[in-house]
């Protein structure tokens, strides 16, 4: 895993491009290291981690590459929780594809735990589901006992 | 308007007029008698993981007035959940001894869970066994609703148009806050009484703000007591404070007593979901106003016709 930082706003100009893979961009400052860790993109990848990188929309943002990894509708579910803004960029041969916002569904099952301790889905083994509120800010509300919390605040799987 | 095998979890899962034919169905059985053919040869499961007086027992008179027979434990002292079982195994059980099962468990959004369960089963070929909460933890208590709301509208003939106040506990009773939602399909008033840290939740004042619906906040009971049309007291209660100092602090702050309910007005009716503590005098339970214990006596009726409908027996 290689990282950087305080990186010019074209991403080009020091992110070196890959091949094959993904690009999530625009992901909040400060998340980045996080949101690879949650992804498992410790090891095997090429991984590349932009941090406070400039962005002419949010200001400052984290950016991440990742050699031969594609991800799955779970994990884009995740890191909408976290970052609702972000965009994966899906490249192959050098060319990017495909351009896909990370949105929030509008149900999320099996991603984030019920911030309520004394819902059935913590203290049982059910399958935790929350439904969204809002989506600016992200509020979840969960399907079985109707506590509402901001995304940021919910501990994911 | 189907309620065959509908499971009772939340009142919002319910419009107004299907309220309105639960309410309709309750106030035909009070009048005409119960019909012991209704549900002869069915089982109701009765389970109680909680504490419960009224909601158990009006629930046991309700189905065996419509000729069912139940089955119940109180307490989980003497089942397997004592071993361990799980809420799911408990109910894939007892789905095949009853018709329906009732039930009261401590944790929130259990009821919901439950019914999933009954409906995953249902998908296997079985039959679906509709569930109907008494109370998920501090989540919600639909049928209590239910019957506050039918006991407003055999007292005062109609909801629309009353100044409805609702006093005490408004932040951690769950009846408050489901009968707040049921109340924002009706054009009333709701006047909020409490001290600020018990004041209804942000979420709660949002949701009615959303509905346009009317409501004030106040500290003081006076401030509303000539004006009301029903009183809901509710019981602070103290096993759902952080800190016992808190608890102390609001403790015994509203008090209704028969000299305060002289204020009132004559066609006011003093609600309380029970148990009360000190928040209602026992000197007000002889005045014409004060209608706690009727309001539950009106569990019967209202279960009984929720019965009978989730299971098939009226259309």
């Amino acid at each position: 895993m290689t990282t950087f930082s305080e990186g010019p706003a074209k991403k080009g100009l020091i992110v070196s491009p890959i091949e094959n893979g993904t690009v999530l961009d625009h992901l909040p400052a400060g998340k980045g290291i996080m949101i690879a860790e949650m992804l498992g993109l410790k090891e095997g990848s090429v991984v590349i981690i932009g941090q406070n990188l400039r962005s002419t929309k949010y200001g400052k943002k984290d950016l991440i590459k990742v050699e031969n990894r594609f991800l799955t509708d779970e994990e884009c579910s995740k890191i909408a929780l976290i970052a609702p803004n972000a965009t994966a960029n899906i490249i192959r041969d050098s060319i990017m594809r495909e351009k896909r916002d990370v949105a929030v569904p509008d149900i999320v099952e099996g991603v984030a735990l019920c911030a309520n301790a004394n819902c059935i889905t913590n203290r049982e083994k059910v399958q935790p589901r929350l439904r969204t509120v809002s989506r600016s800010p992200t509020v979840m509300a969960c399907t079985y006992c109707g506590f509402e919390a901001r995304a940021q605040d919910l501990k994911l799987r | 308007m189907d309620f065959k095998h509908r499971d009772v979890v939340s009142i919002k899962d319910f419009s107004r007029p299907e309220l309105e034919k639960i309410f309709e169905t309750a106030e035909g059985m009070e009048r005409k008698g119960y019909d012991k053919s209704l549900l002869s040869g069915k089982s109701v499961g009765l389970l109680f993981y909680e504490p419960s007086t009224r909601t158990r027992l009006s629930f046991d008179t309700a189905a065996q007035r419509l000729g069912a027979d139940t089955i119940w434990f109180a307490g989980v002292e003497g089942t397997s959940v004592m071993k361990g079982e799980t809420l799911k195994d408990t109910i894939e059980t007892v789905a095949n001894y009853a018709d329906a099962i009732v039930m009261r468990h401590p944790y929130d959004g259990s009821a919901r869970w439950a019914a999933e369960v009954t409906t995953a089963r249902a998908k296997r070929g079985e039959a679906k066994v509709p569930i109907v909460s008494g109370g998920d933890g501090k989540n919600e208590h639909p049928t209590q609703t239910m019957l506050d709301l039918y006991s407003m509208v055999r007292t005062q003939g109609r909801i629309d148009g009353l100044d409805i106040a609702m006093v005490g506990d408004l932040k951690y009773g769950r009846t408050v806050h489901s009968l707040s939602y049921a109340l924002s399909m009706y054009d009333c008033r709701i006047h909020y009484v409490a001290p600020d840290m018990l004041q209804i939740p942000d979420h709660v004042a949002s949701f009615l703000s959303s509905k346009s619906v009317a409501f004030t906040k106040h500290s003081k009971l006076e401030e509303v007591m000539g004006k009301a049309d029903i009183v809901y007291m509710t019981r602070i209660q103290k096993e759902r404070f952080p800190d016992e100092n808190e608890y102390n602090k609001v403790k015994g702050l509203y008090c209704i007593n028969r000299e305060m309910l002289s204020r009132a007005k004559p066609n006011m009716r003093l609600m309380h979901p029970l148990p009360r503590v000190d928040e209602i005098a026992t000197d007000s339970d002889q005045d014409a106003r004060a209608y706690y214990f009727k309001e539950a006596g009106n569990g019967v009726p209202v279960r009984a016709a929720l019965l009978a409908l989730v299971m098939g027996a009226v259309q």
